[in-house]
């Protein structure tokens, strides 16, 4: 058998298998920011540029409050994306809100902008080479699955993403306050005449959906490095994502993060050159076929 | 999408080079500016250090007869802004340009440096080929290159048995640079090169995939012919994926300031090569602590180290041939300067050979253990020393075509 997936792919089967289960693993990160995107777009129709650097803040929070207040990685997994999904709560109160009733380029350019600050402050603040963090004592050491070295904390990333993405995806399709969500982003006056407090939800949506950013960065600090940067080359892909999943589809998002991870780990086996290509390819072929994304309502 | 981050950043860059006509002092006045990277990837192993470094140069010429001024301006990396700002500043006056990290930004400023008949001292860019092909009689290269980078890290693994390798290389001019370098030292013991991932640059953050290519090829040594963010991810992911037991991981640019973001667990026993670490003597140790207040608490490291080192020489050679004539002749300074003899605190005593190339020892570091270190920023300890005249391309290998005229 696993000659045969050798002679076929023209790849040793287990280098095959790890590529896979590491294309799952970058694929968790992409879903979790492009659940978070695809929230807030339905609901607020803000394209959250800003979305990059709140999944760094969400790194470097995590990263402060183990350096000044002794608090380790579990702590960080609850408070830094509350602490993160504050900030975003004051953002969308103060500025983001009033840009409502104005063209989406608007909203695009104010997260762009503010991003861009966010991630300055940072690096002056910080320095450009970034933060060393550890990965928890419980989460260390690895898994022999045969065909690869699996270290635990990947493992536990993948199954950490997928439950909140799952949870998310409920509370938006199958609860009482989801199905009030969804009835605002079809027709938010009526909802507010039912009496639903609709500008309070989309303040509140927008700093859950910062909150995943936030946790995502949380659940990256002990892989990469936390520096001002770390989210600058995610966001683009994640961007792809959204939109190949279809903007505003939270299944979409999902399936597409983690289908895109696999293919952009397949194309690091044959063409590593292209790695960083292939996401933007596949974009522009769905976009021609299927303008409204592969999961979306056109 | 037409608006990005570089599109306005460029527009900032423009305003850090209005400070310049400001200051006309009068009098004889030799200006420095430092191009660096103020706001990238590299901004932390030179960027304001290098500026600091340059300043503190300066401040040792107090008083010899002639003024000196320092500015510093961003050059993002891209060779278009740095070469509008290197032309700028050369016509308002310039007299050397400092530092410029990014080896094709550095190509363009050498050129500038040329027609212009000013001077050029590089201390952060790799490309060996800024004393060989493109060599220029205006510049000087003082802290390293890819030659010697390959041959300290490179050689030492291979005389230990790391014959077989496989690279993760940044798929642009200077990964490739280095990867040909090390290949070289690696083929010449009789080694060979089993492959290389080169991903794109600097789009990658996970490198995990390359890291079980590299298992897989069942090489002896990684080389990771990349630099800053994207060597700590590389090793990160090797210790994660416990390459390092099968695999010794050779990190051909790496600097001080690397070694603090990574952390010691996951950077112990890491072999690479330094031109300059403050903790080597006396000397170093004396210069580190006047200068680590005013640089964020931090000892300076290679590249910054190496600012101080080429504006002091500079400025002793503008001493000695007068501030006029050094004005007037870049070409000229530059010859002044490889006749003297260098000696600073940073690099002790060395020379600068006649294609631009300063020499001095070189050092082979090995990064302590959690355990063998006092705390931040007590990292190395010295695993070899290769003299000046050993540690650097042999003059005539290089090809700088105005040697040989």
């Amino acid at each position: 058998m696993l000659e045969l997936i050798e002679t076929i792919t023209g790849v040793p089967a287990p280098l095959l298998f790890g590529q896979v289960l590491l294309g799952l693993i970058n694929g968790a990160f992409y879903a979790m920011l492009s659940l978070g995107l695809a929230v807030i777009f339905g609901l607020l129709n803000i394209i959250n540029f800003t979305h990059g650097a709140q999944f760094m803040m969400g790194a470097f929070v995590a990263w402060m409050l183990l350096a000044w207040a002794g608090l380790g990685y579990w702590w960080a997994l609850i408070l830094a994306p509350l602490i993160v999904g504050f900030t975003g709560v004051v953002i969308e109160r103060l500025m983001i809100s009033r840009l409502y009733k104005l063209d989406h380029l608007y909203g695009l350019l104010l997260t762009f902008g503010i991003g861009l600050i966010i991630e300055g402050v940072f690096r002056n603040q910080f320095g450009s080479s970034g933060l060393p963090y550890r990965i928890p004592p419980e989460l260390s050491g690895a898994w022999d699955l045969g065909f690869m070295f699996m270290p635990v904390y990947r493992g536990w990333v993948v199954i950490s993403s997928l439950v909140v993405c799952l949870a998310t995806w409920l509370v938006i399709e199958k609860t009482r306050l989801g199905a009030y969500l969804r009835a605002a982003t079809e027709n938010a006056a009526l909802v507010q005449a039912f009496g639903v407090n609709v500008p309070r939800m989309i303040t509140l949506t927008y700093g859950a959906g910062v909150a995943l950013a936030a946790l995502g960065g949380v659940l990256a600090a002990p892989i990469y490095s936390v520096n001002p940067q770390m989210g600058t080359n995610l966001i683009i892909v994640v961007f792809a994502v959204v939109v190949i999943g279809g903007m505003g589809s939270i299944l979409g998002s999902i399936i597409t993060g983690f289908g895109l991870g696999i293919v952009e780990g397949l194309t690091k086996v044959y063409w590593p050159e292209a790695s960083a290509t292939v996401i933007f390819v596949i974009m522009a072929i769905v976009l021609l076929t299927r303008p409204a994304g592969l999961f979306g309502r056109a | 999408m037409e608006i990005n981050r570089r599109s306005l950043l460029a527009a900032s860059s423009l305003a850090a080079v209005a400070p310049l006509s400001r200051a006309r002092a009068q009098g004889q006045t030799i200006r420095l500016g430092v191009l660096t990277d103020m706001s990238g990837p590299y901004r932390d192993s030179t960027g304001p250090a290098s500026l600091l470094m340059t300043q503190v140069a300066a401040e040792e010429f107090a008083g010899r007869g002639f003024t000196v001024e320092v500015i510093g301006a961003d050059h993002q990396n891209k060779p278009d802004v740095g070469a509008n700002i290197a032309r700028q500043w050369y016509d308002q006056g310039m007299d050397a340009i400092v530092d410029v990290p990014t080896s094709s930004v550095a190509f363009a400023v050498n050129q500038i440096a040329k027609e212009k008949n000013k001077v050029f001292l590089n201390s952060g860019a790799a490309s060996s080929d800024l004393t060989g092909s493109q060599c220029s009689p205006n510049t000087v290269h003082w802290t390293y290159d890819t030659y010697m980078l390959a041959k300290g890290t490179g050689g030492a693994i291979v005389r230990n048995g790391g014959d077989t390798w496989y690279f993760v290389t940044a798929d642009y001019a200077f990964g490739h640079a280095l990867q040909r370098d090390t290949s070289r030292f690696v083929e010449a013991a009789g080694g060979r090169v089993l492959g290389a991932s080169r991903y794109p640059f600097p789009q990658t953050t996970d490198f995990s995939a390359f890291v079980l290519q590299a298992q897989a090829s069942r090489a002896k040594v990684l080389g990771m012919a990349n630099a800053s963010g994207d060597t700590i991810n590389t090793i990160k992911a090797a210790r994660e994926f416990g390459l390092h037991r099968t695999m010794k991981l050779a990190a051909l640019l790496m600097s001080s300031t690397d070694i603090h973001a990574l952390g010691l667990d996951a950077g112990q026993g890491l072999l690479l090569t330094e031109a300059f670490y403050w903790d080597l003597n006396d000397r170093t140790r004396a210069l580190s602590s006047r200068v680590r207040a005013r640089n964020q608490d931090r000892p300076p490291s290679q590249v910054p180290a190496g600012c101080y080192g080429a504006a002091l020489h500079y400025l002793k050679a503008v001493a000695d041939m007068g501030a006029a004539a050094a004005k007037a002749d870049g070409r000229a300074a530059v010859a002044r300067m490889k006749a003297m003899p260098t000696d600073d605190d940073a690099f002790g005593p060395g020379r600068i050979r006649e294609d631009g190339r300063k020499l001095h020892p070189v050092y082979l570091f090995e990064v302590k253990t959690p355990a063998e270190s006092s705390g931040p920023w007590d990292y190395y300890k010295v695993a070899a020393t290769t003299p000046a005249e050993e540690a650097f391309r042999p003059l005539a290998e290089g090809g700088c075509p105005f040697v040989h005229s």
